[in-house]
């Protein structure tokens, strides 16, 4: 008990009397208050050390390779982030964004429709997937982990069989502005992942909806006693994160100028964005979890990618760093968390 | 008596509610005046948990009545209690510990400019509204996890107080606190008596503390209320051995001779 009395004694603003802290010390506890700052330091130190060991890294082609690289993952983790601290997860958001390309191809190609509305038609369906994923669940209370497994397979299966699993071009009506939009111009994907990042960011710390997000998230029986609809929020949350899915796949289908239903089979865009937003600090269980973090995780990430290649090291080893970055952030969470709770921060 | 000296703010006739076949609550009266506390004690099982969740709109009764304020209402659900100024502090709160003290505070009810939250509105008025209460708590910015249970109880019944609520249920506020901890709360619904604008029923299990704020003491027993008593005229140890005299008749009953039970 004298813990705790102790706690709520520093807890509170600091007496005018007290001498002031040491100013590294005082940066020091701003570092463990902010989630996100420990990934922005990786962030940084990674640059500082690929730019002193190759001179290409800082090249403007290869800022734009990492951003490439960084953005659709950025957008699907911040999305991520927001269904994750709502206490859920979708495991199918990479084979939405492989089959959004397709549907726009159909759209266009097959059924004429214009390129604009053909976009916005794919994010509508996109919407409709995020949909079901959120009806199961929360309707039939299966863990979203096995909805989305499912559902997965079932957009993968959709995918392959419509497009008899063969590459096609990007449809001429898209082409051009459209295209540059979307993601053929150097900085679209950069200034896209920013647009979308900032935007969820405020959803999720500065509305209603993030609130109840974190809410549901941190105590569901709760937040049911106070009223708020759970299942509305996750549902809702399922949607968000399928349409940035969406949307990610047609960026990449512009960048790479061409619909391929290879693109990781569906999995590896998801797992970048699950590991995005895990190393920004986003707890799987719900209740809390940065965007910021999510879109510095998948900055790491695009850097360790790219820097490796520029030093020459093959792929194949990124897997390895990449798994020690995630069990060493999810380690630094739960300690840092625990610094947290017991008012050391 | 205080409990009709100033009208009464609810009054619960002929409660019954079976669940399939165990009846949980089988003759219920009670009775709450404006601004009076009163303390609902009886062993597990007795039902005062089926109990509270109907006046709070959770279950619906099989048969009996409630007025609210002298008229009778039919509660719907947990949210038409809550229009009726019916609001239930839970044993967990229902506070969201990831949540600073004011975003606990005006939970579902928060303040907005639209799209974005007014949140230096609601910290002012929710420390403006603990400091009214006498609550005391490091600073509402700070996230609920870092209070002691003590703290996260007085903020739970502040916004239910804040929300307008007029009759208080209390679900077992002293459950698994310390003692310095339970003054505090001890304090609180005595500061609310004293404000004489909230009635509040007060759930213990253990009631040793409890009857220190409370102005009437009713004993839950197999569904119905066995012992209606002005706080002043009755003692820990009259309670207790009320309790504890089941025990031994139920000892000494043989088996299927009834009991105390009275079967309908």
């Amino acid at each position: 008990m004298s813990d705790t009395v102790e706690v709520a004694e520093r807890v509170g603003a600091a007496p005018p009397g007290r001498p002031r802290r040491s100013i590294p010390r005082r940066i020091g506890e701003e570092f463990l208050q902010r989630r996100e700052a420990s990934v922005l330091v990786v962030a940084i130190a990674l640059g500082v050390y690929f730019v002193s060991a190759r001179d290409a890294f800082l090249t403007q082609p290869n800022l734009v390779n990492i951003t490439q690289a960084t953005g659709p993952g950025a957008i699907i983790a911040a999305g991520m982030v927001l269904l994750l601290v709502s206490g859920e997860i979708d495991l199918s958001v990479g084979a939405v964004a492989a089959l959004a390309p397709f549907i726009m191809h159909y759209l266009i190609d097959y059924y004429s429709v214009a390129a604009l509305p053909a976009i916005v038609l794919v994010l509508l369906i996109a919407a409709v997937i995020g949909l079901v994923n959120g009806l199961i669940t929360v309707g039939f209370r299966v863990p979203s982990f096995v909805t989305t497994l499912g559902t997965l397979n079932v957009v993968l299966g959709i995918l392959l069989t419509t497009s008899h699993a063969y590459p096609v071009a990007i449809p001429e009506p898209a082409q051009g502005t459209i295209a540059r939009w979307f993601g053929q111009a150097d900085w679209a994907h950069l200034i896209w992942a920013l647009l979308i990042v900032g935007l969820l960011h405020l959803l999720l710390t500065r509305t209603r909806w993030g609130l109840h997000t974190i809410a549901v998230g941190g105590n569901l029986l709760g937040a049911t006693e106070a009223g708020i609809k759970a299942g509305r929020v996750k549902i809702g949350n399922f949607m968000i994160v399928s349409v940035l899915g969406g949307f990610a796949g047609i960026m990449e289908a512009f960048r790479i100028h061409t619909i391929d239903p290879n693109i990781g089979g569906g999995t590896t865009i998801m797992f970048f964005a699950v590991s995005a937003a895990v190393i920004g600090g986003t707890a799987l269980a719900g209740g809390s979890g940065t965007v910021l973090g999510a879109f510095l995780g998948a900055l790491v990430l695009a850097e360790l990618q790219n820097g490796m290649n520029l030093i020459g090291i093959s792929a194949n080893p990124y897997f390895l760093i990449l798994g020690a970055a995630i069990l060493v952030s999810m380690i630094a969470n739960v300690y840092l968390s625990r610094l947290r709770r017991a008012g050391r921060a | 008596m205080t409990a009709t000296s100033n009208g009464e703010a609810l009054r619960v006739e002929h409660i019954a509610k079976r669940f399939g076949g165990v009846t949980a609550l089988s003759d219920v009266n009670l009775r709450l005046a404006r601004g009076e506390v009163l303390g609902l004690i009886g062993d597990n099982g007795a039902g005062k948990s089926t109990l509270i969740k109907i006046i709070c709109g959770f279950h619906q009764p099989d048969s009996g009545r409630i007025l609210v304020n002298g008229e009778e209402v039919q509660i719907r659900s947990v949210d038409h209690a809550r229009t009726l100024g019916i609001d239930t502090v839970y044993q967990d709160l229902a506070l969201v510990n990831e949540l600073s003290v004011y975003h606990n505070m005006f939970l579902n009810r928060e303040l907005v400019r639209w799209p974005l939250l007014s949140n230096s509105r609601m910290r002012r008025l929710a420390r403006e509204h603990l400091e009214d209460m006498g609550v005391n708590v490091p600073s509402v910015d700070v996230e609920v996890a870092k209070l002691s249970g003590g703290q996260r109880q007085a903020i739970a019944v502040a916004r239910s107080v804040y929300t307008d609520a007029k009759i208080l249920l209390l679900d077992e506020p002293l459950a698994a606190m310390g003692a310095k901890e339970g003054a505090l709360i001890l304090d609180l619904v005595r500061d609310l008596k004293d404000k004489g604008e909230v009635s509040i029923v007060v759930i213990a299990h253990n009631f040793g503390q409890i009857l220190e704020v409370c102005d009437r003491v009713n004993l839950l027993q197999h569904g119905e209320i066995t012992y209606d008593k002005v706080t002043s005229e009755t003692s820990i140890t009259e309670l207790t051995d009320l309790v504890v005299a089941e025990y031994r008749a139920a000892r000494t009953r043989r088996p299927g001779e009834g009991g105390p039970r009275k079967e309908r």
